[in-house]
C-alpha cells in the first residue's frame, strides 16, 4: 500500500489548509502520479486538481511531488516516491484556489508582459514571412515551453517578487521572440527588461532547469538576454 | 519596465556590471593585502604607515572602499527588496545602509589622507 499525503484546502469550508492521508493499492505497478490521483478521486470525489492531456503536452497538471515540481502525468512513482510515501502539494508561491489548483494570474501577467507574439513593422508579404532553416534552428529549446509554471514556481526570486520579476518561463519566451529573425522589435523588448527586477532578479540558482519537464534551459536564455542587453548598452 | 526609486542606477544592467567590476577590484585588493601581510610577518607602524604614504596605495585603497560601498549597496538593496515586505521597514533599512556606507566612506578618506 502506497501512503499518499495530499494538501487539501477549500476556502469555503476550511479555515486553514491541512494534509489528508490516503492509502492506495498500486498492485506493485509503476504508475504515473496522475493515475494515483485518479484512484484517490474515486475514494474522495471532492479532491480538486487540474489535468487534461495526460501526456505532458497541455501543462495543466504541474504540482509539487515530494518536494519537486513536475507534471503528474509524466512522472512515474519510481521517480519520486521515497520510503513508500508520496506527498502532493500545489505549486509553491501562488495563491491556492482549492486543493491542488492554484491561481496562475501572476504567472500569466508576466507572460503577457513580454509580448509573446511576433512584432514586425515591415510590410507583410503576400503569403508569409520566410525564415531560413538556420534562423529557425535558433528557436529550438525555446518554443517548446508549455507554460506549466513548474519552473517559475520553483524559483525563489519569483516567490519573493512575482509581480516584478518576469520569472524563468516568461524570460524563456522573451528570448524566444528576441531570437526570432522575423521579429523587429528587439530594441523595445530590451528596453522593457533593463530594470533591476524583470531580468536581473535571476540569481542563477537553476532550480528552473532542474524541474522543467520539457528539458528546457531558462537560465541559458536569461544569460542570452543579459548578453543582448549588454551589447545594446555598451 | 519596473520602476524603483531607491535603487541609484535604475538599471539592472548597470547594477549587474558594477557588482562584477567591484567584485574584481575587491578580489585584487584582498589578494594584495594578504600577500603584503604574509611578506611582512613582523609588521611595525612605520612600515605600515609608509605603505599608505604612497599615492598609488591611497588611490588603490580608495578604489577598494568605493567598490565595497557600491557592492554592499547593490547586494543589500536586493536583499531588502526580496525579503522586507513592509514598506516602512524596507525604506528604513535602505536609508540606514546608505547613511552607514556614506559615513564609512568619508571616514575611510579621512584615514587615508588625514594623519
Ligand atoms: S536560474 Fe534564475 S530564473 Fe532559474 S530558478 Fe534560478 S533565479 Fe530563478
Ligand atoms: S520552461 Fe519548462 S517548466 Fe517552465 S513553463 Fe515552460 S515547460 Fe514548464
Ligand atoms: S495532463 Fe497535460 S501535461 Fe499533464
Amino acid at each position: 500500500m502506497l501512503q499518499v499525503s495530499i494538501y487539501r484546502y477549500n476556502p469555503e469550508t476550511d479555515s486553514a489548509p491541512y494534509m489528508q492521508e490516503f492509502q492506495v493499492d498500486t498492485q506493485g505497478r509503476d504508475l504515473m502520479v496522475l493515475n494515483v490521483m485518479e484512484m484517490l478521486k474515486e475514494q474522495d470525489s471532492s479532491l480538486a486538481y487540474r489535468r487534461s492531456c495526460r501526456e505532458g503536452v497541455c501543462g495543466s497538471d504541474g504540482m509539487n511531488m515530494n518536494g519537486k515540481n513536475g507534471l503528474t502525468c509524466v512522472t512515474a512513482l519510481s521517480e519520486v516516491v521515497k520510503d513508500n510515501k508520496l506527498v502532493l502539494r500545489p505549486l509553491p508561491g501562488l495563491p491556492v484556489v482549492r486543493d491542488l489548483v492554484v491561481d496562475m494570474s501572476l504567472f500569466y501577467k508576466q507572460y503577457e508582459r513580454i509580448q509573446p507574439y511576433l512584432l514586425n513593422d515591415t510590410p507583410a508579404p503576400a503569403i508569409e514571412r520566410l525564415q531560413s532553416p538556420e534562423d529557425r534552428d535558433k528557436l529550438d529549446g525555446l518554443y517548446e515551453c508549455i507554460l506549466c509554471a513548474c519552473c517559475s514556481t520553483a524559483c525563489p526570486s519569483f516567490w519573493w517578487n512575482p509581480d516584478k520579476f518576469v520569472g524563468p518561463s516568461g524570460l524563456l519566451q522573451a528570448y524566444r521572440f528576441l531570437a526570432d529573425s522575423r521579429d523587429t522589435a528587439t530594441e523595445e523588448r530590451l528596453s522593457e527588461l533593463d530594470d533591476p527586477f524583470s531580468v536581473f532578479r535571476c540569481r542563477g540558482i537553476m532550480n528552473c532547469v532542474a524541474v522543467c519537464p520539457k528539458g528546457l534551459n531558462p537560465t541559458r536564455a536569461i544569460g542570452k538576454i543579459r548578453e543582448l542587453l549588454l551589447a545594446n548598452a555598451t | 519596465m519596473v520602476n524603483n526609486i531607491t535603487n541609484f542606477s535604475r538599471s539592472g544592467l548597470s547594477d549587474w556590471v558594477l557588482q562584477r567590476v567591484s567584485a574584481v577590484i575587491l578580489a585584487v585588493y584582498s589578494v594584495f593585502m594578504v600577500g603584503y601581510l604574509l611578506l611582512h610577518p613582523n609588521l611595525d607602524y612605520t612600515t605600515w604607515s609608509g605603505l599608505f604614504e604612497n599615492t598609488a596605495m591611497r588611490v588603490f585603497s580608495l578604489m577598494a572602499f568605493i567598490a565595497i560601498a557600491a557592492h554592499a549597496w547593490i547586494g543589500l538593496w536586493t536583499v531588502a527588496t526580496d525579503y522586507m515586505k513592509p514598506t516602512a521597514l524596507r525604506l528604513g533599512f535602505q536609508i540606514f545602509v546608505i547613511l552607514a556606507l556614506f559615513i564609512f566612506l568619508v571616514w575611510g578618506v579621512q584615514v587615508l589622507w588625514g594623519a
